[in-house]
């Protein structure tokens, strides 16, 4: 079963070559002492220092960061209990329920971005009569990234527990748990792992999102991509391959991280 | 049994965010592509048709029917068809590779897989100009096509490859023994196996490949803008919102038409499973 024809190793590494090819080159470029990235003009490590130096993005990581840390929050505890939900009911509206966990998911982005814009613009229109307003910005960017995270941490713990049946949480029932009780001392360390996996998915999720960002975040609030974009627009620079070339390097060690981390718990289950 | 109590403790705190913040303004979207533009970013009434005129072709200046947006939509559907046609012939193939090493390999090659896959993707179309401006290719239809397969290729391996995994190899053998030749034995004693995973990832290449702008917008200039290109122009420079809401309403229907076919198929298990 293991011998794999020569022609399909070939294709697979030309995959993978071009994989690695833009992430490659950007990381060279960004030691590349030029400010026209096309030509090797010689090794340095200013850009990065140039990159260190800039307010406006030590203020975009920080907004990121707080988006992407409270977002999961807040996700994974709905997340969480719609995943037990539709484990633990047989319900008469699952297709529905379905349907609607699946819309975040299929949902192009910009649909879902330009309509919490919409949204965003109507409810101010109501509050503006009863003399309230409010500002896109952190709160509107907040409430966007928790709606495309939910279904994923939904979803995540609900397929981590559809291999057992109900019959744990019962015989703990049955022996005079609480519901509270059952479920902080039996369900949840079951569904534990899943819920892990949900809440880093929710986290990277919040971290990538440019599009629903870009639309709900109004002209004063700027996270990292969105940086990344309006700099892209005007024109690369030097920097942001410094900055490309540490995303880089943050991603590989939280993957190799995440996956050390739940690599003994798949074992032990 | 599912009660009021049971529901507001687990599936309806989730359930009524969802609604509160996709269905609603789902309707919000719909009721604003009825309306009429007042100013930049602002609409009002009276009710009319125009804007869904204006998508299916209408021209409210020469008042007549030139079908400049269906040449966009059309133009999308089969630059994202064809950028999904090229992630398949590229994907599929690797499934198979990766699906077919011992664990630890297929670990390793895995992880090589979602790195690109979790790295930033405006970095990852970005990085396409770096190596494609040399060749004066950026903007041009073809770095867009390059861009989009680059970036949603991993959404595709991901699922076949789930399903590559649980194939049932003695069917293969089985028609082997009964003298079938490689190429039928294939494509009767495997492929047909591997089909959930090859559906759910031309639905995560496709739809993603319909939507976007900033793919299109980087690496492919304002010539081969598609339709995600024009919804942005609605909501930024044009600043017509009734248009862009009438746009965006269709792309979501060609989305939800296509999902609401496939769990038809598919059922509700293939609809939770694309997942």
């Amino acid at each position: 079963m293991r011998r794999t024809h020569p022609a399909l190793s070939a294709w697979a590494w030309l995959v993978y070559a071009f994989l690695y090819l833009p992430i490659v080159v950007v990381i060279v470029f960004s030691f590349n002492d030029s400010r026209f990235g096309a030509t090797w003009a010689g090794f340095t490590t200013r850009w990065y220092g140039v990159l260190f130096a800039r307010a406006d993005v030590r203020e975009a990581v920080a907004h990121t960061l707080e988006i992407a840390l409270l977002s999961t929050v807040v996700s994974t505890i709905l997340g969480t209990l719609v995943g037990l939900g539709l484990w633990r009911y047989t319900l008469r509206f699952r297709t529905g329920l379905t349907f609607l966990l699946v819309m975040p998911i299929v949902m192009p982005d910009v649909v879902m971005g330009v309509s919490l814009l919409m949204f965003y613009a109507f409810v101010r229109g109501l509050l503006e009569r009863a003399g309230w307003t409010f500002d896109n910005g952190f709160w509107t960017v907040l409430l966007a990234h928790v709606t495309f995270q939910i279904s994923y941490v939904a979803l995540t713990v609900r397929s981590r527990l559809a291999g057992y049946g109900r019959d744990l949480e019962e015989a703990a029932r049955d022996l005079g748990a609480t519901g509270l009780r059952s479920f902080l001392h039996v369900v949840l360390p079951l569904a534990t792992p899943g819920v892990l996996a949900g809440a880093l998915l929710a986290f990277t999720l919040s971290l990538d999102d440019f599009v629903v960002t870009y639309f709900t975040s109004g002209s004063g609030f700027r996270t990292l991509p969105v940086l990344i974009y309006t700099n892209v627009k005007r024109g690369v620079t030097p920097d942001i391959n410094a900055l490309s070339a540490l995303l880089v390097l943050v991603t590989v060690v939280a993957i190799i991280a995440a996956n050390a981390l739940l690599r003994p718990r798949r074992s032990a289950t | 049994m599912l009660t009021v109590r049971r529901f507001l403790n687990t599936l309806g705190p989730g359930t009524l965010w969802l609604i509160a913040f996709l269905v609603l303004p789902s309707l919000v979207m719909l009721a604003y592509s009825f309306l009429t533009r007042v100013d930049l970013a602002r609409v009002g009434p009276p009710w009319t048709l125009e804007s869904w005129q204006r998508v299916v072709g209408y021209d409210a200046l020469f008042q007549e029917w030139v079908g400049d947006n269906l040449r966009v939509l059309w133009r999308s559907v089969w630059v994202a068809g064809l950028s999904t046609l090229l992630c398949v012939l590229m994907g599929y193939p690797l499934a198979f590779y990766i699906a077919r090493q011992d664990a630890r390999r297929k670990n390793l090659l895995l992880l090589l897989l979602i790195i690109p896959f979790w790295t930033n993707f405006l970095i990852r179309v970005y990085a396409w100009i770096l190596i494609l401006r040399p060749f004066d290719l950026v903007p041009s239809l073809a770095a867009t096509f390059l861009g989009m397969v680059y970036a949603f290729v991993p959404f595709f391996v991901l699922p076949v490859y789930a399903s590559v995994e649980k194939i049932d190899w003695r069917l293969l053998e089985a028609a082997e023994d009964l003298g079938a030749p490689p190429v039928r034995a294939f494509l009767a004693g495997v492929f047909p196996q591997t089909l959930p995973g090859l559906v759910a990832g031309i639905i995560l290449t496709f739809i993603p490949a319909l939507g976007t702008f900033v793919v299109s917008d980087i690496l492919g200039g304002a010539k081969t803008a598609l339709v995600g290109n024009l919804i942005q122009n609605q909501f930024g420079q044009a600043g017509d919102w009734p248009y862009g809401s009438a746009l965006s309403f269709l792309l979501m229907g060609v989305v939800l038409l296509g999902l609401w076919a496939y769990a038809r198929t598919a059922g509700q298990k293939g609809l939770e499973e694309l997942l």
